[in-house]
């Protein structure tokens, strides 16, 4: 992060006390569902619903223990959630990559039609396609597929990696590839030895973004899987119905479903802002 | 498909072949163009067949005749399913509920984003803990977010809430009985105040600062400050916030399906839920199809200011 514009430097005081004060209670309170989460996923089934929330609590790890036991549930679906995550974003480098390049360094006529015309694709709404997709799912046998479900997330993942692509290679200087042009390598080549070499960050940081995004959705999870390859997203919401059942299962899988995210979501904060906003805001 | 793909291949360089190019990149020969295109095929077929293919599939849905009960009685139905949908209370409260959704969530995200990245735009101790604290909600998978609230936190029995009313010798409130679309709003509250703060925070970090010093010296106040050098170089950035968030909202689902299921009735039910309802529990897929036309067009609405803006953008890159 570049060094923030202190709009208070000249007046701090009791005032700037105050504001860092209200900072820390803002940022616990933000903070506190996720704490309380993590605090539930240790207790007992029977601490964990209470009349009175217990603050103090010999903690367990039953929880845990059960959900990452070999062989049960809550690994087949973590498993579905990491093939589909990150499966989808490795097709979408793959089809991102040629066409950002295409784009971005030999643009013609077309070129910014066809990129407002992606990135528009990201704004129809799931629902808008929810039901074609279902029918021509159900009749192809695609439904409840870790095949079927990758591809719906590299569709939603698309328009979002071609413009952050497109974007970084924008900021590659485009005297490299006259110069390699000059020298006689072809399109493909110039690609793979000299641009993506020089994107490698940006491209990582567009997969994670946009694994994460994969990895927390549950729309298409909830509507074209049933088991076979549900994720932890649609296994979760599963839990729906329970009332007051099971909070310290719930809250074990939650932890370990939400936990690897957030650090990563923590670490890609930046590239997260140029990427939802499709670079108005870097 | 493959077919498709070969055709669009041969066939259309030769139709621009003839046009002078506007390239970046000079004295690149002929061959470049034909690659070029083969660079961009597969991704411009894989966004046709997975989303337009299908939009274009729920347009001529939404004028049949079709339901997954009685598949012999299919045909064309004319403008009837619109019909069906406009004289259906339900369709019109899911829109109510949507829009009610939205703004009061834009207004809550937007007012307490803009307040906490002030707030977390000053230097002080361990800011950087702070602000990954405040900002850790919006990782967190809208069904786990769901869940959370739903039992941990309202539950009108095990609820931390219930407990604190009880604690202060107050009647619990069954939060998602008596006041589903608030509790809703508070949720989705919950999860996008910290990309408001994000995207805010960053604007903020890129102000000129030469400007505010300007105005210091100048002798403002606080209030003038913001109100005539921080507000204004955020107003773009507010904007594309409120755009962008509007989408998302549009579209909740995860949200409401977790917690109310679309109820009481149908006090949350909104336009996402109300389709989902339409095609898997009555298998009307003409109607649904319908329904999800009308949220297209109202997702639309929204869209086209902000792929106006999106464009607007290339334009100012390409003048880089």
């Amino acid at each position: 992060m570049s060094t923030p514009v202190d709009i208070d430097q000249s007046r701090q005081g009791l005032g700037g006390v105050l504001l860092t004060l209200l900072a820390y209670a803002v940022a616990l309170l933000m903070f506190f569902p996720l704490f309380w989460m993590l605090l539930t996923a240790f207790k007992t089934e029977q601490t964990a619903v209470s009349l009175v929330p217990q603050l103090f609590f010999t903690p367990t790890l039953d929880s845990f223990r059960e959900a990452m036991a070999q062989g049960s549930t809550y690994n087949h679906y973590a498993w579905n959630s990491l093939v589909t995550a990150v499966g989808s974003t490795l097709i979408g480098l793959v089809l991102t990559i040629p066409a950002a390049y295409a784009m971005a360094f030999y643009p013609n006529k077309r070129t910014d039609f066809t990129l407002v015309w992606m990135v528009s694709t990201k704004f129809i709404p799931a629902v808008g396609v929810l039901i074609p997709i279902f029918l021509v799912y159900r009749s192809l046998g695609l439904l409840d597929t870790r095949f079927g479900l990758l591809m719906l997330y590299t569709a939603m993942n698309l328009p979002i990696m071609v413009w952050m692509v497109y974007s970084y290679f924008r900021d590659i200087p485009k005297d490299i590839i006259e110069a390699a042009d000059i020298d006689g390598a072809g399109v493909l080549q110039t690609m793979v030895r000299v641009i993506l070499p020089l994107a490698l960050p940006g491209l990582a940081s567009t997969a994670l973004l946009v694994t994460i995004l994969a990895w927390n959705e549950s729309f298409w999870s909830i509507m074209v899987t049933n088991h076979e390859a549900s994720t932890l997203a649609a296994f979760i919401a599963s839990f729906r119905s329970a009332e007051g059942l099971y909070w310290a299962k719930l809250s074990a899988g939650s932890v370990l479903a939400v936990a690897p995210i957030v650090v990563l979501g923590w670490c890609a904060q930046r590239q997260m802002v140029r990427g939802l906003t499709f670079g108005a805001v870097k | 498909m493959k077919t498709q793909t070969a055709h669009a291949g041969t066939v259309a360089p030769a139709g621009v072949a003839a046009r002078p190019r506007r390239g970046r990149i000079r004295g690149s020969h002929h061959t470049h163009r034909t690659t070029v295109r083969w660079l961009l095929a597969p991704a411009v077929i894989f966004l046709l067949v997975w989303m337009l293919v299908p939009l274009a599939m729920t347009f001529y849905y939404s004028f049949e005749n079709y339901n997954l009960m009685m598949p012999m009685d299919r045909g064309f139905a004319g403008i009837l399913n619109y019909q069906l949908l406009f004289d259906d209370p339900i369709f019109w409260a899911a829109l109510g509920n949507t829009l009610v959704l939205v703004f009061f969530s834009l207004i809550l995200t937007v007012g307490f984003g803009l307040a906490l990245a002030l707030l977390f735009n000053r230097t002080f101790p361990l800011r950087g803990v702070a602000r990954t604290l405040a900002v850790a909600p919006f990782f967190v998978m809208p069904v786990v977010a769901g869940l959370i609230w739903k039992n941990m936190l309202m539950h009108p029995v095990y609820g931390l809430f219930a407990w604190a009313f009880r604690s202060l010798g107050l009647e619990p409130i069954d939060w998602l009985a008596q006041y589903p679309m608030s509790s809703v709003v508070i949720m989705i509250t919950w999860m996008w105040t910290p990309f408001a703060l994000l995207v805010l925070l960053t604007g903020l970090q890129s102000l000129p600062e030469d400007q505010l010093e300007a105005v210091r010296l100048d002798g403002a106040n606080r209030w003038q400050e913001f109100r005539y050098i921080v507000l204004p170089h955020l107003g773009q950035v507010i904007y594309v916030v409120l755009m962008l968030e509007s989408i998302f909202f549009l579209t909740s689902f995860a949200e409401i399906y977790t917690t109310t299921s679309g109820g009481p009735g149908t006090a949350t039910t909104n336009l996402p839920y109300y389709i989902y309802l339409n095609a898997f529990f009555q298998y009307d897929i003409g109607t649904s199809s319908a329904g999800a036309i009308a949220a297209v067009v109202l997702a639309n609405v929204f869209a086209i200011f902000l792929i106006r803006f999106v464009s607007g953008n290339l334009n100012a890159g390409a003048n880089r």
